[in-house]
């Protein structure tokens, strides 16, 4: 364990992020974002969820800093009386589980289908990657609202509200596999005909031994990579069916669902309830792009295009 | 006399953020009207970068850190960029190495020839094309007509090098710089390409340099061999003459190397070791750790040019002289 | 070429084929037909006679072939809200959608090109570096925030601008168009700008990274050797290599952009195909909502199959191979 944090220390990963300010800023952020959201109900300073603790004569409390504000609402409050901090920790700790759920989603069902497109080639291989060639031109996006709207109106509004984290992640999951399985096979088909495999291939190893503890572990590494760009991905849309009232519910708000609620107050001058959780949605998706960006640079692996 | 080409203590430097590395130190030699030059040596040498620097086209972070570069008396080192521009392709022209690589994909031939017509010369669409079919012919393209209006993929690599050798030559240019314009090539199709680069040389009295690594090519070809070894001349005289009585023993070494068609089967004789790359060149003579004849001096030294027979080639070596090869 | 548009053309169809399918399913498994033509106040009896009476006790293979003929007829079942066949529903909506998904194009492609040409001209430059920054930050704001912020910054605060709608449009042989009115180009300008704002940053980016690894390769270099101007150079050389892997891109983006109309729509209550499929869905309103997602998805598969082919007229080499 101390040699593997030795030799982790000494890496060329370590060195090229600590010469990285943007990099390292990045990283900080996310942390400290994900340590909030994780630990909302201890940070948070009232619990949103509980309906006793909020007084509708509340509503569209301005930021303390400014005329009107209140000092125990520092972030001012939303419609409902609720303090605007508060919910935002709690929405922002929905949009990172969703994210991260929606991630594993996509990526067990990307790597396998790649794994197999890769592996078995020809007919099933052409079949699978046309499928994903055509979602991905319907956009991960259209494919993501289109199968929410069936979701529900198959379910009902109510049903939907109440079953929507789940759902959101499976929706996100089933629109987003596509860029997995492209990356999965192609470096799988580059990493076959590498002499290794060829080699494992001669000393008699049974072919799903080289499938899963030769091939996959090298065809990894660029997707950790999409991983973080998908990440941000994820985020991004489930912000965006939550805003289009078809994912979280304003009583469970996701950072979407906040902007969504606060959006029809700003024309009454209440931008706050709209621009916070907006700034905090922004530095979240942000930082985790530059830390994507970043890691395709240092990773460098061949990431293959289109 | 003057000289068409009179390369002067040429010096060129890769600025990296590392450090600054001098690829290319201070090198010499001049082309005359209609000669051809071979510039021979193994890759890394220097040669391309040295071609590269007379039409100052080196990649960046290349540049030329001394020296000068006359053509026809003018320092094109010192030109601005829309001078220079009006001497590349139209009084310099230039032959590159892959063919396949050459040829821009997405336009056709014609526009090809056309664009570089209309960039020096004041000429209708129509009369461009005539000189470019011309030059097809020139080349041996049968059915120029057509071939203008193809794309380069529809050609094959020994026809998109005639093709380029006819770009070359299009605006009739006093010197042209092939660098390696075979080695992409099947043997077979080298030959040709050799044998029409010197016709078209010699029929229209064009200079020639020749960048190479065959010795056999140049002893067909050229007239005059300049031959370099990481970023220095170690040898340059009349090809009859180095071909016939290499001094240097890195010439030698060359040489030797080339496939003896009266003797097929027999071994090759490789100089051992390899080229020191730009990073680590060694102190005084920077092929002493590869030399079979290397003296404690050459550790310490780096060789002058000097003349040291009466056929007026000269050699960078501290181990030769006129008497013979050890002092 | 005449054999490559076929085979596009051939998979075209299939894809529709399979759209067509996923829409039958949703109708055949969510939607209620009879209530969609009658409403709610109906007796069972009554509805069951219906149901024989359209053939909705027929096996699902004949039923979704009906689906198919019916759609080929221009016949995409019937809207339960507005009272109207689907299709007439969606084509009274699609211009409003397509305007604006024109305006955005016009701007992403005038923006993006000069700027992707210049930063990888220039890479080192400040603006460069610059755009590279921002276009990162731009990527990682949402559009529905983008298209709020616009509002609140040029509708709420300056009142340069106006926040939803349309604006006045003019009707010109059955489409209203916003073209041709001052007010209607004020309604365009901020939902055109935040829904081109996504698409931007990715663009210039893509842009540039292909035109940079373009500028590196042997041919430019050759064409610096031949004397040519720099102009022609960046803007014929090298940037008629860089659009090829544009043209593929872009006419995936462009499918993203329907997908974000949904998105810029509900922002600026812009009466499009976004907004109407919106309404749909909180309304329950199967039949538009398959007819919608069959509209866009003829609409997206027209529009790569077009891409594919103006692909296969840039590059040469397809249309070689095409030929064969």
């Amino acid at each position: 364990m101390r040699k593997k944090w030795h030799r982790f220390k000494n890496s060329y990963f370590l060195y090229s992020f600590k010469r990285d300010w943007i990099a390292v800023a990045s990283f900080v952020v996310f942390i400290t974002l994900v340590f909030v959201s994780l630990a909302s109900p201890v940070l948070a300073p009232y619990d949103p969820y509980d309906s006793s603790s909020i007084d509708v004569m509340d509503a569209e409390i301005p930021p303390s800093w400014m005329e009107g504000g209140e000092e125990r609402f520092l972030f001012g409050t939303d419609i409902q009386g609720r303090d605007l901090l508060s919910t935002m920790f709690y929405g922002m700790r929905l949009s990172v589980f969703i994210g991260c759920g929606a991630v594993l989603l996509q990526a067990f069902i990307g790597i396998l289908i790649g794994m197999i497109s890769g592996y078995l080639g020809g007919k099933v291989d052409a079949f699978l990657m046309r499928i994903a060639d055509v979602q991905l031109s319907f956009s991960t996006m259209m494919v993501a609202i289109i199968i929410s709207a069936i979701f529900q109106v198959a379910f009902g509004v109510g049903r939907y509200e109440e079953l929507a984290a789940p759902l959101l992640i499976i929706i996100i999951g089933l629109a987003e596999w596509p860029q997995y399985a492209r990356t999965v096979r192609a470096s799988v088909l580059g990493e076959k005909s590498k002499e290794y495999v060829e080699a494992a291939r001669v000393i008699g190893l049974s072919p799903r031994r080289i499938r899963w503890r030769h091939i996959l572990p090298n065809a990894l590494s660029p997707v950790l990579v999409i991983s973080t760009i998908q990440v941000a991905n994820a985020v991004m849309s489930e912000a965006a069916l939550s805003f289009l009232g078809l994912g979280m519910p304003i009583t469970k708000p996701s950072l979407g669902s906040l902007i969504n609620a606060g959006f029809e107050y700003i024309f009454s001058g209440s931008w706050w309830i709209t621009l916070f959780p907006g700034i905090l949605l922004v530095i979240f998706v942000l930082v985790v792009n530059l830390l994507g960006d970043w890691l395709r640079d240092v990773m460098n692996p061949k990431l293959y295009k289109g | 006399m003057q000289h068409l080409l009179d390369v002067k203590d040429l010096e060129v430097t890769f600025a990296l953020r590392t450090g600054s590395l001098i690829a290319i130190h201070g090198v010499n030699f001049t082309v005359d009207k209609g000669e051809r030059v071979g510039l021979v040596g193994e890759s890394g040498a220097g040669k391309s970068v040295t071609g590269f620097a007379i039409i100052n086209l080196i990649s960046k972070p290349g540049y030329i850190s001394n020296g000068s570069v006359l053509f026809n008396g003018r320092d094109l080192a010192s030109l601005s960029d829309e001078e220079m521009r009006h001497i590349r392709g139209n009084r310099i022209s230039m032959i590159f190495q892959d063919p396949m690589m050459t040829l821009n994909p997405v336009l056709t031939i014609g526009t090809q020839m056309i664009e570089t017509l209309q960039a020096h010369l004041k000429i209708s669409k129509t009369d461009a094309a005539d000189i470019a079919l011309e030059k097809l012919h020139k080349v041996h393209i049968p059915s120029p007509e057509k071939r203008l209006r193809q794309y380069p993929h529809e050609f094959s690599g020994g026809m998109r090098q005639r093709i380029v050798v006819a770009i070359a030559l299009l605006v009739d240019p006093s010197l042209i710089i092939a660098d390696e314009p075979t080695t992409a090539l099947d043997v077979t199709i080298q030959a040709e390409i050799m044998d029409l680069l010197r016709e078209l040389c010699e029929s229209e009295d064009t200079g020639l340099i020749l960048i190479t690594h065959d010795l056999g090519v140049v002893a067909q070809i050229t007239e005059k061999v300049v031959v370099m070894y990481s970023g220095n001349i170690v040898e340059m005289g009349t090809t009859t003459e180095i071909i016939e009585n290499p001094r240097h023993p890195y010439t030698k070494g060359l040489i030797q190397a080339i496939p003896d068609k009266r003797n097929p089967g027999e071994r090759l004789n490789q100089i051992p070791g390899v080229m020191p790359t730009l990073m680590d060149i060694p102190p005084g003579c920077s092929f002493h750790p590869r030399c079979t004849i290397k003296g404690e001096i050459c550790t310490r030294e780096i060789p002058k040019l000097k003349e040291i027979d009466s056929t007026g080639k000269i050699v960078a070596c501290h181990m030769v002289s006129a008497e013979g090869e050890v002092q | 070429m005449f054999a490559f548009a076929v085979r596009r053309i051939t998979q075209a169809i299939v894809v529709m084929l399979v759209i067509s399918l996923i829409g039958f399913a949703i109708k055949h498994e969510i939607g209620d037909p009879v209530r969609d033509i009658v409403g709610v106040s109906v007796s069972v009896a009554e509805r069951e006679a219906l149901r024989d009476k359209l053939g909705l006790n027929d096996p699902f293979i004949m039923q979704y072939a009906r689906f198919v003929k019916d759609a080929l007829h221009g016949d995409l079942g019937h809207s339960f809200f507005f009272k109207k066949p689907a299709l007439d529903v969606i084509t009274a909506k699609a211009p409003a959608t397509l305007e604006l998904v024109f305006v955005s194009s016009l701007i992403i492609i005038f923006v993006s090109i000069p700027i992707g040409i210049y930063t990888a001209i220039n890479p080192k430059n400040w603006f460069s570096r610059l755009t590279m920054g921002v276009s990162i930050v731009g990527v990682s704001i949402p559009v529905f925030l983008t298209a709020i912020i616009l509002i609140y910054i040029f509708a709420v605060e300056l009142h340069w601008l106006p926040s939803y709608g349309r604006g006045q449009t003019i009707n010109i042989y059955g489409w209203e168009s916003g073209f041709f009115t001052l007010d209607g180009l004020k309604h365009l300008i901020l939902p055109s700008i935040a829904l081109s704002s996504i698409m931007l940053p990715l663009f210039i980016r893509l842009i540039r990274s292909e035109m940079m690894e373009v500028l590196e390769t042997e041919y430019v270099k050759f064409a610096w050797a031949k004397g040519l101007s720099k102009y022609r150079i960046w803007l014929l050389h090298a940037f008629k290599n860089t659009l090829l892997p544009v043209i593929t891109v872009g006419g995936v983006q462009l499918g993203i952009l329907i997908a974000f109309t949904i998105l810029t729509e509900t922002v600026f209550q812009w009466q499009g195909m976004g907004f109407m499929f919106l309404e749909a869905v909180e309304r329950s309103d199967t039949a538009l909502l398959v007819a919608y997602l069959i509209v866009v998805g003829a609409l997206f598969v027209v529009v790569n199959t077009i891409v594919d082919i103006i692909y296969g007229l840039v590059n040469p080499t397809v249309r070689i191979t095409g030929r064969k």
